[in-house]
């Protein structure tokens, strides 16, 4: 088994088994729903609604219902696209770069991480197929001759670009999601006891066994698929970005967007995260499994691409400036100071200044500050997308055609129904879907779990483990100081409550009748 | 002919891996683990070979490269070569720049999509395949160790479950097939 350094703050908290693992966390999926989701989800579900109701009238009547004008010909609709494309960015991030530098705490997120990720993405692809007017010819975007005839979807555009950038990484990150979750389905099938949800779980875990082999192509498959998810997360926000930057208009023509807008896009994508597991742990209970140690790891990735993306804008004016391109300088100008100073102001703020607060380890270990400003970073990174896209546009090279841009109420309509509509996903995912890779989980568990953590050197783990529970409580003084102080307590209760037997067939009777009387 | 199963049961994968090791080191034949997660280090002990799926993926992936890029080639030059303002589409060398996200993309895809769809297949892992393993629990936090009597001719039914029982088991179940 490998040894982790004493040092390093135990991943999961308490004295968990196995067993407790699978519990803490198929336990939300077999009891019933609380009422808080119901009443979250039908909040969600009516915003989600309403969006759609937006969405058919704009098919109805035309891409004319939205408030663009002739200057400014592109604004919400990709604003919005962007920014749920550089949220679904963290997911893959988490689980396929993370896992490559294998790093432990990754296993306690990736799950939802990348849940979060393909609904995200979801919302992103329906404002391209949306803005195409003709949804039911959607199809065209496909490499087929243009009214089949001998004529080609154009290659050489950025657009067609994202269509294939866009497909392969919703189609791939839901694979590799897909992959992970099967023995996780199988883990909830076997303890399913109604017939419809042991009926649904078996056809979605494909008949999975647990069979060594195919643990050893388990393996396999993820590094594989981490290893070319990892390039491939890097090339969507990327092409993305040349969305703008093939193009020549001042504002959007420069070459440092591809990696600021991966910056930006791992900056929002794990601010969603932040914001999403903050409930989700709460609600759950599974704070032993996401605790602080967790939210700090995620606000120092924020911290860091927050200041990429802080260099990002600096870079940029100073290149306006010292390209002594009149028009260059003259949309940075307009950006800072003309009428849209406000969307700007808030830019800066929200995506330079906030996370630089992260540096004080008080504040990066504070949940409530956290989840502050996982919000402010999102309503920044949407304005980011907003300034790039309508200040550069709103005032072209002839001044009769400035212009400025007000949204429609269909424009706001949309962009809070793929909000609602994004949550009733990650709630349906919440409510039947393991939210821990608990899988993966237990196997940190001897290397990262606090309980072996502080189990003494020569200590052997085929023993029974009910005797050292006693000495080993006396020393363990927790690592981790302002982790939630209710948890630091169940171990105690736990072992107190463990039968002392040598024979463990008797603890797994125990448990199994546990098992039915909670029915 | 008559063959007898044994489904050996721990709960613990360190005391699985070293029981494996114990039994193996006699000679006994290990035909299958079943557990709740990879047991790290079991796959030599009782002989199971690294997968082959890494090259296969490769394989796919070269074969996405290859497609995409005949495919743009016959679209963009032989086909409709596109005059984007002034610049034609003379020669594939000369517009590969524009060309290469999607080439990347397509190995991408294919890479991907070809090496998970193997994997389905050779796990014979679909939906609605039955699950197979001799106990639910082995998907909570039990490990379950098959022997098989007709794979260990060398020994009687009763020597083995004797060996097997001393590797610190905490149930042994028999089925007789």
């Amino acid at each position: 088994m490998h040894k982790e350094a004493a040092i390093r703050e135990p991943l999961i908290l308490g004295h968990k088994t196995y067993h407790d693992i699978t519990e803490d966390v198929c336990k939300p999926i077999e009891d019933k729903a609380p009422r808080m989701w119901y009443v979250l989800f039908s909040i969600a579900l009516i915003i989600g609604l309403y969006g759609v109701g937006c969405i058919l009238y704009l098919l109805g009547t035309g891409v004319g219902v939205w408030g663009l004008n002739k200057t400014v010909g592109w604004a919400w609709d990709i604003t919005n696209f962007v920014w749920w494309v550089g949220i679904g960015h963290a997911g893959t991030l988490i689980s396929a770069v993370l896992l490559l530098f294998r790093q432990k705490w990754r296993m306690a997120i990736n799950r939802s991480a990348e849940a979060m990720t393909i609904f995200a993405v979801f919302m992103a692809g329906l404002f391209p197929l949306i803005h195409m007017g003709r949804l039911w010819l959607g199809y065209w975007v496909l490499p087929i001759p243009n009214q089949f005839g001998s004529l080609w979807v154009n290659f050489n555009s950025p657009l067609l670009w994202d269509v294939f950038a866009i497909s392969t990484y919703l189609s791939v990150s839901l694979v590799f999601w897909y992959i992970g979750l099967i023995p996780d389905f199988a883990t909830i099938r076997d303890r399913a006891k109604k017939p419809i949800s042991k009926k649904m779980y078996s056809i979605m875990s494909f008949g999975w066994s647990g069979r060594a082999k195919h643990w050893n192509r388990f393996e396999l498959v993820s590094l594989v698929l981490a290893g070319l998810a990892t390039p491939l997360v890097f090339s969507v926000h990327s092409i993305v970005s040349f969305d703008f930057a093939t193009s020549v208009i001042p504002g959007w023509h420069t070459t440092i967007f591809p990696p600021y807008f991966v910056a930006g896009a791992v900056f929002s994508g794990f601010a969603m995260v932040q914001t999403l597991l903050l409930v989700m742990r709460k609600a759950m209970h599974l704070e032993n499994y996401i605790h602080t140690k967790h939210v700090e790891y995620m606000n120092i990735v924020i911290m860091v691409t927050g200041s990429i993306v802080g260099t990002a804008y600096i870079t940029e004016l100073f290149v306006s400036w010292y390209s002594g391109v009149e028009y260059e300088s003259y949309a940075f100008i307009n950006r800072a100071t003309g009428p849209y100073w406000w969307a700007y102001a808030s830019m800066m703020t929200c995506n330079v200044v906030s996370p630089q607060l992260m540096w004080f380890r008080r504040l990066r270990r504070s949940l409530i500050f956290t989840f502050i400003i996982s919000i402010v970073v999102n309503i920044g990174m949407w304005f980011e997308r907003y300034v790039i896209i309508v200040t550069s546009i709103h005032r072209d090279y002839l001044p009769s055609s400035w212009s400025m841009h007000y949204p429609s109420h269909i424009d706001i309509g949309v962009y809070v129904g793929t909000i609602g509509l994004f949550f009733v996903f990650f709630l349906l995912f919440a409510r039947y879907f393991p939210v821990l890779a608990l899988n993966e989980i237990k196997t940190i568990l001897k290397s990262s779990g606090e309980y072996y953590k502080n189990l003494p050197d020569d200590h052997h783990h085929g023993d029974d483990h009910g005797h050292v529970v006693e000495e080993v409580k006396a020393e363990a003084a927790p690592v981790v100081e302002e982790t939630v102080a209710p948890e630091t307590e169940t171990p105690e209760a736990d072992s107190t409550e463990e039968p002392k037997s040598e024979d463990n067939s008797d603890e797994e009777s125990d448990t199994e009748e546990k098992d039915e009387t909670n029915d | 002919m008559a063959d007898k199963v044994f489904y050996a049961m721990y709960d613990d994968d360190d005391v699985l891996k070293d029981g494996a090791k114990k039994l193996v080191s006699k000679g006994v034949k290990v035909t299958e683990v079943f557990s709740p997660f990879p047991i790290h280090g079991i796959d030599p002990i009782i002989g199971i070979k690294n997968t082959r799926l890494g090259i296969m993926a490769f394989i796919y992936g070269l074969t996405g490269l290859t497609l995409a890029t005949i495919g743009m080639r016959y679209f963009m030059i032989e086909d409709w070569p596109m005059n984007v303002g002034g610049k034609p589409n003379f020669s594939y060398l000369d517009n590969i720049l524009a060309f290469i996200p999607i080439t990347f993309e397509f190995t991408v895809l294919c890479a991907a999509h070809g090496m998970a769809i193997t994997y389905f297949l050779r796990n014979k892992t679909l939906p609605g395949m039955p699950a197979q393993n001799p106990d639910p629990r082995t998907t909570d936090d039990r490990f379950v160790m098959e022997l098989r009597v007709s794979e260990n001719s060398k020994f009687s039914a009763e020597e083995l479950e004797k060996m097997i029982k001393e590797t610190g088991i905490v149930e042994l179940d028999q089925k007789s097939l």
